[in-house]
């Protein structure tokens, strides 16, 4: 630059830009700047499982692999098992997936396939609230309301006809796991429907269109031109709503009963991973029992990541594919 | 001979087709039936997804409204067993935790984004980026909780609103991020190319060209992120604490509104239950009333007329 204004002749304009210095140095701050907060999140990531590394190392050593096998959760006399929680987390999450899937995907289907326009910016923002509505208030309403209606109808209802498999049995107080199951429930069905929906409609209308000329009726083209096409992201999308049923706190603290047990009833209070350390972590005096808490949620951590990478590994599949298919 | 032999043959041919009229009859019934069965049953699911839904807001106006009164945004939380405490200090502790998230996640978080879409587009570390956040979305609250715990409330020796705000702050930079970079690739390059053939430094062109063109949609990624975050609780438990009387500093435990109803829905006292509900009903309705806003901005179009 230097080398080119000492030989040229200056006129005004390139004078008035000289005046003004060269921007590069700005540019190279500002992208410097955004390439570090665009990094910072790597950092955070990194910076959380350190964190939770750095503070489990008590019990990490103390117990090892031993802590994710051992049922006993007895923190008087210092001895810490997860499997009671782990146990508690995987059966609350299959119990909401079992009750949310298939209506998630009805209302997807009945979404994207069938009603009518009107109906559908209404529906789909109904369902967006659902997902807007904070786990708390959710708790709450399940406390009050959801626990009664679950005690006085829909229990005695369940003991009488599957209690012979032994996973509906009396004692029945209302509070437990399939308690906890129907909120998580509520909760992941706006996540698994709307990315469903999302990945049906990515499905290319000449694939549709294909079908019913075979002479289909609607829902066999839903079932072979829509749901065939789009049914790894739909897994996707179940996958995404298991990882958030995974680590959902508050609702499931309210209403699971926070008992360190494994039984075989559904009815029976129980725990989860998430839910014993908000129940517990304020009241955790010595150290080993916090750093018990802060291992197990270590082990969420780590689980919801492999989780979400999964999950969002099919969607991703399936939906970055799309346009060029439609096109 | 022959003939019967052709005869039985064509009585088998139309036995042969009266059967496959037959089964071809029932066969559309049964795909009639089954497409009218699937139907119904997906508008079923849609009633049943609908109606908690319904429920919820029932419940909450009812209980909630009920208890709304003057008391409850001016006064703090009275002793059990005295009427006419309020929330007002929870909902000050919400206001004063949400500034410090703001102001940690929204910058980063529009940095971020603007990386993804200026600079690194369609590069490796950009999509490595982009899935670190999507992963970084899906870590539970209650993790970020006991993280920030480790981080900032062990250190620092005790509970501190600037440990939540800092906890939720996280939670917003991937919405943003996301957001941003999206809303961002929208804008055309024509835009983009007036500024800089103007002479416009690039990153100025950027923040004064790119990023205000697409800003409506910016802040509805913020508000977004806004709204979920105003209703966590785990992340607060043990960094905000909670607390029952007036606090606005940083370095002393607050109360949040989504604390405060945790703690009096698991209380066993009924005058703070009607409370929780009225909280609730509080916190619901600002996050309404933010979500349909970012909607009403998101479908009406402000976008288009920018590009």
């Amino acid at each position: 630059m230097a080398a080119v204004t000492t030989s040229a002749p200056s006129s005004p304009i390139r004078a008035f830009l000289q005046s003004r210095g060269s921007s590069s140095i700005a540019d190279a701050t500002f992208r410097w700047i955004m390439l570090l907060c665009a990094l910072s999140i790597f950092g955070i990531v990194a910076l959380i499982a350190n964190e939770l590394v750095m503070s489990s190392k008590l019990t990490l050593a103390k117990f090892g692999l031993k802590f994710f096998v051992g049922s006993a959760w007895d923190p008087v006399n210092e001895n810490f098992g997860a499997l009671p929680f782990i146990y508690g987390t995987l059966v609350s999450s299959l119990v909401s997936l079992v009750l949310a899937v298939p209506l998630a995907v009805g209302v997807a289907v009945f979404l994207t396939e069938m009603c009518p326009k009107a109906l559908r910016g209404i529906l789909s923002f109904l369902t967006e609230l659902l997902a807007a509505i904070p786990s708390v208030v959710y708790g709450l309403w399940a406390i009050f309301v959801l626990v009664p209606l679950l005690r006085t109808y829909i229990d005695p209802v369940l003991i009488k006809l599957l209690g012979w498999t032994g996973l509906f049995t009396a004692p029945d107080f209302g509070i437990g796991m399939f308690a906890a199951g129907v909120i998580l429930a509520i909760m992941i069905l706006p996540i698994i429907s709307s990315l469903t929906r999302e990945v049906m409609s990515a499905v290319p209308y000449s694939q549709r269109e294909a079908v019913l000329a075979l002479g289909a009726t609607r829902w066999e083209m839903i079932r072979m031109g829509v749901l065939r096409n789009a049914r790894i992201g739909i897994v996707g999308s179940i996958i995404l709503g298991l990882g958030r049923a995974l680590g959902e706190t508050m609702a499931v603290a309210m209403v699971i009963g926070s008992s360190p047990t494994i039984s075989k009833s559904l009815l029976a209070p129980a725990a989860t991973m998430a839910s014993v350390i908000a129940n517990e972590f304020a009241e955790a005096s010595d150290d080993t029992y916090r750093s018990a808490l802060i291992e197990i949620g270590l082990a969420l951590f780590l689980v919801t990541i492999v989780v979400n990478m999964l999950a969002r590994l099919l969607v991703w599949a399936v939906t970055r594919g799309a346009p060029a298919r439609t096109a | 001979m022959g003939c019967d032999a052709r005869r039985a043959g064509e009585d088998g041919l139309a036995t042969d087709m009266e059967k496959q009229l037959k089964s071809s009859a029932l066969n559309r019934r049964w795909r009639w039936f089954t497409n009218h069965l699937a139907t119904v049953l997906a508008i079923l699911a849609t009633i049943l997804v609908i109606a908690p839904l319904v429920a919820i807001f029932i419940n909450l106006v009812y209980k909630g409204a009920s208890s709304l009164n003057l008391n409850f945004f001016t006064k703090i939380p009275a002793p059990v067993g005295e009427e006419g405490g309020g929330m007002a200090n929870a909902i000050v502790g919400s206001a004063v935790l949400l500034g410090v998230a703001s102001a940690l996640g929204i910058p980063m978080g529009i940095a971020a984004g603007i990386y993804l879409a200026e600079y690194g587009r369609g590069t490796k570390l950009s999509n490595v980026v982009r899935f670190t956040a999507d992963v970084l979305n899906g870590v539970p609250s209650i993790v970020m909780g006991v993280a920030v715990y480790a981080l900032i409330v062990v250190p620092m020796k005790g509970y501190s609103a600037f440990a939540g705000g800092v906890a939720l702050g996280i939670m917003m930079i991937p919405t943003v991020g996301r957001t941003t970079e999206e809303m961002l690739l929208m804008v055309p390059h024509s835009i983009r190319e007036a500024a800089l053939g103007l002479g416009v430094p690039n990153w100025r062109s950027m923040v004064s060209i790119t990023l205000k063109t697409a800003m409506p949609g910016v802040i509805t990624g913020c508000m977004l992120a806004f709204a979920r975050v105003a209703g966590e609780t785990a992340p607060l438990i043990f960094t905000a604490f909670g607390n029952q009387f007036w606090s606005t500093a940083l370095n002393q435990p607050i109360a949040a509104l989504p604390l405060q109803i945790y703690v009096y829905a698991l209380s066993p006292y009924d005058e703070w239950h009607r409370l929780a509900w009225a909280g609730s009903l509080v916190l619901i309705v600002l996050i309404v009333v933010s979500v349909s806003l970012v909607r009403y901005v998101t479908t009406r179009g402000v976008l288009k007329g920018a590009s």
